[in-house]
């Protein structure tokens, strides 16, 4: 029984950043029709970023997170007004190959710069963990998971509660009323692709000195992030968020009581299941097809 | 006029090993055929009915291990007592199982995955992908995991007592991939024109209203996805017997994104366009080699070079020329025998 609360402990604090890599993409997704393949690269550009930080110029372990995260929301704009910007009305099928020849040209400019080496980052955390009757979570993974929570809440009132977050919400809904409305869509999609790259930022600049970084780091990462969206229904931060720690929970059971080498399979068999099951998804009652 | 071309295009790639002596070209040529076979089976889902399957790898890595397990033989748990053990079978009959399993993968997994569209069907048909790669990494016991299966042999054809000639080396198994890309185009060729061809392109076109007028729009598609996989999967068993090694590697991302590029570059809905973009991104990679760089900056320019031309030519090659080559046409021609004409049919 121990066992089984230890897992649903570390599914939890796993679900935190799934959620924060979901939300992120889910917007994207949503708002602008886009599917994000650069979202790995950002989250293992995060990771980067620490390690440059914190390793190499001895910056503030502290510091260093929002400057990654800044910094993430600025490649994020880069890579909107470059590419995005001159595709708009394009069909789902260029932009997703121009996003799959970035994805390509930015994971081997990454490997190119910081060689196939993994780096560790340090991190101030004590190495010994937090253990509550029986239980142990690691101070890092509470720390990430803690910030994991601010930013999703952070997330969810800036779409939610401010005027930008209305012209967000007014643009998922239907992009041709709102720029008819005198919605600026450009300034939403920028807005929108630099918000959820610099969340991918963070989940990977949280994540990378847990783990070790590097240059593949984020291929999984953003197939995580595309099971969360679908089990979230596009454009939710409600159900990117339960569909997160869904997944986590699903992983962290199937790793546990199942085989551990399938545990990345858990969640795909989750979204073929859920196809099979409830088409629409499970939070989404929008209709998804056609 | 197009017959001519056809016939002059084939003498072209039939003679190509009489004057290229560089075994390393030969071998370029021949993994660059089979991924533009791959390529062409794609198209039929890509460019006739539309859909974006970003899993199509699963189908060529499901044939490559069919094929390879079969001519190897195997021994495997069915339950935990109960052990199924194949003896190795000559290799033209594993590839035909490689073709009907990989046909049959492409059946299950079109009826659960075009029950949604669009960006959806995208990331379903990835999942797939990555689950094949996992059951092919972790189920030991049948793929040998990250260890690969060696050894495989190579294609051999006889008649007991007559003769027999197995596919060994370069120049072979060249004429053996031209062979099967020519089989391959003309199945596809055949389906295409045929009545499920345009009802495949009618759905493309417009899905509730070829419903509308009684397309089984479900039906058809996954007609597609089968001929498509199993197309798929023989030009992965090609590939198995000629490489006779094959790995978990073999289901990368990396390669279905190739196989997509090669269609959309080429022209999707084209019969040609994918002859072209293979041609064009399988000899790529050989050329970026050329210019003595690192190996990142060559994927570097890969990536940046698929932007560009995704950007500037987003219909593709072939539509485009065939579009110029029409209005120079009709320019010269008299109106009156200039048929209205549109890009797609021209290409074909």
């Amino acid at each position: 029984m121990e066992e089984f609360f230890q897992h649903c402990v570390n599914a939890f604090m796993l679900g935190g950043i799934y959620a924060l890599l979901g939300i992120g993409l889910t917007l994207i997704f949503g708002i602008m029709r886009v599917v994000n393949f650069t979202h790995g690269e950002l989250y293992s550009f995060g990771a980067y970023v620490m390690f440059a930080l914190v390793m190499l110029l001895h910056v503030n372990f502290f510091l260093a997170l929002p400057i990654a995260m800044a910094l993430g929301v600025a490649l994020g704009a880069a890579i909107e007004f470059t590419l995005l910007r001159k595709l708009r009305g394009a069909d789902i099928d260029t932009t997703m190959l121009v996003m799959i020849g970035a994805w390509i040209a930015m994971q081997n400019l990454e490997q190119f710069i910081w060689s196939g080496v993994a780096k560790s980052v340090r991190t101030p955390f004590p190495s010994s963990p937090l253990v509550l009757g029986g239980l142990s979570v690691a101070w890092s993974r509470l720390f990430v998971f803690a910030v994991a929570i601010v930013l999703i809440g952070g997330t969810y009132a800036l779409v939610d509660r401010t005027r930008l977050g209305r012209a967000m919400r007014a643009t998922f809904q239907d992009s041709d009323a709102a720029r008819l409305m005198g919605v600026d869509i450009d300034t939403v999609y920028l807005s929108t692709f630099a918000l959820g790259s610099g969340l991918a930022a963070a989940a990977g600049a949280l994540l990378g000195p847990i783990f070790v970084v590097s240059p593949g780091m984020g291929d999984l990462a953003a197939l995580k992030a595309f099971a969360v969206v679908i089990l979230g229904g596009m454009g939710s931060i409600p159900g990117a968020t339960i569909g997160g720690f869904l997944l986590a929970f699903i992983e962290e059971m199937g790793a546990g009581y199942v085989s551990s080498g399938y545990r990345d399979a858990m969640g795909f068999l989750l979204i073929i299941l859920v196809l099979v099951v409830r088409p629409t998804g499970l939070f989404s009652r929008q209709e998804r097809i056609g | 006029m197009r017959r001519a071309a056809a016939a002059a295009l084939l003498a072209f790639l039939i003679s190509i090993p009489l004057w290229v002596g560089n075994l390393y070209v030969l071998h370029v040529l021949i993994v660059t055929g089979i991924f533009t076979i791959a390529a062409m089976s794609l198209n039929l889902l890509l460019g006739y009915t539309g859909q974006l399957s970003l899993g199509h790898v699963a189908f060529f890595g499901i044939g490559a291990y069919v094929s390879s397990l079969a001519s190897l033989g195997f021994s495997v748990h069915v339950a935990p007592d109960w052990l199924v053990t194949v003896g190795p079978q000559p290799v033209w009959l594993a590839m035909l199982w490689a073709i009907a399993i990989s046909g049959f993968f492409g059946w299950a997994i079109g009826r659960i995955s075009f029950k949604v569209r669009g960006a959806y069907f995208v990331i379903v048909t990835i999942s797939f992908a990555e689950v094949v790669r996992l059951v092919a990494l972790n189920w030991d016991e049948l793929t040998n995991g990250p260890m690969a299966l060696n050894n495989i042999p190579p294609l051999t054809i006889s008649i007991p007592g007559v003769f027999e000639f197995s596919f060994i080396g370069k120049v072979p198994n060249y004429y053996l991939v031209l062979a099967a890309g020519i089989v391959a185009h003309v199945v596809i060729a055949r389906l295409v024109h045929s009545k499920a061809g345009r009802a495949m392109i009618a759905l493309k076109e417009n899905e509730p209203l070829a419903m509308s007028v009684g397309i089984e729009v479900t039906r058809y598609l996954v007609l597609s996805a089968v001929v498509s996989a199993a197309i798929a999967g023989m030009a992965g068993a090609l590939y198995a017997q000629y490489i006779q090694i094959v790995d978990p590697n073999i289901f990368l991302f990396i390669y279905t994104v190739t196989m997509v590029i090669m269609v959309v570059v080429g022209g999707k809905g084209t019969l040609a366009g994918p002859i072209v973009g293979g041609v064009i991104f399988g000899l790529l990679p050989e050329g970026l080699r050329s210019l003595q760089i690192q190996p990142e900056l060559q994927w570097v320019a890969y990536g940046v070079m698929m932007i560009v031309i995704v950007s500037i030519m987003p219909s593709g090659i072939v539509p485009s020329l065939a579009g110029w080559w029409n209005a120079r046409i009709r320019a010269h021609a008299k109106p009156a025998e200039a048929p209205e004409t549109s890009a797609r049919q021209a290409a074909q």
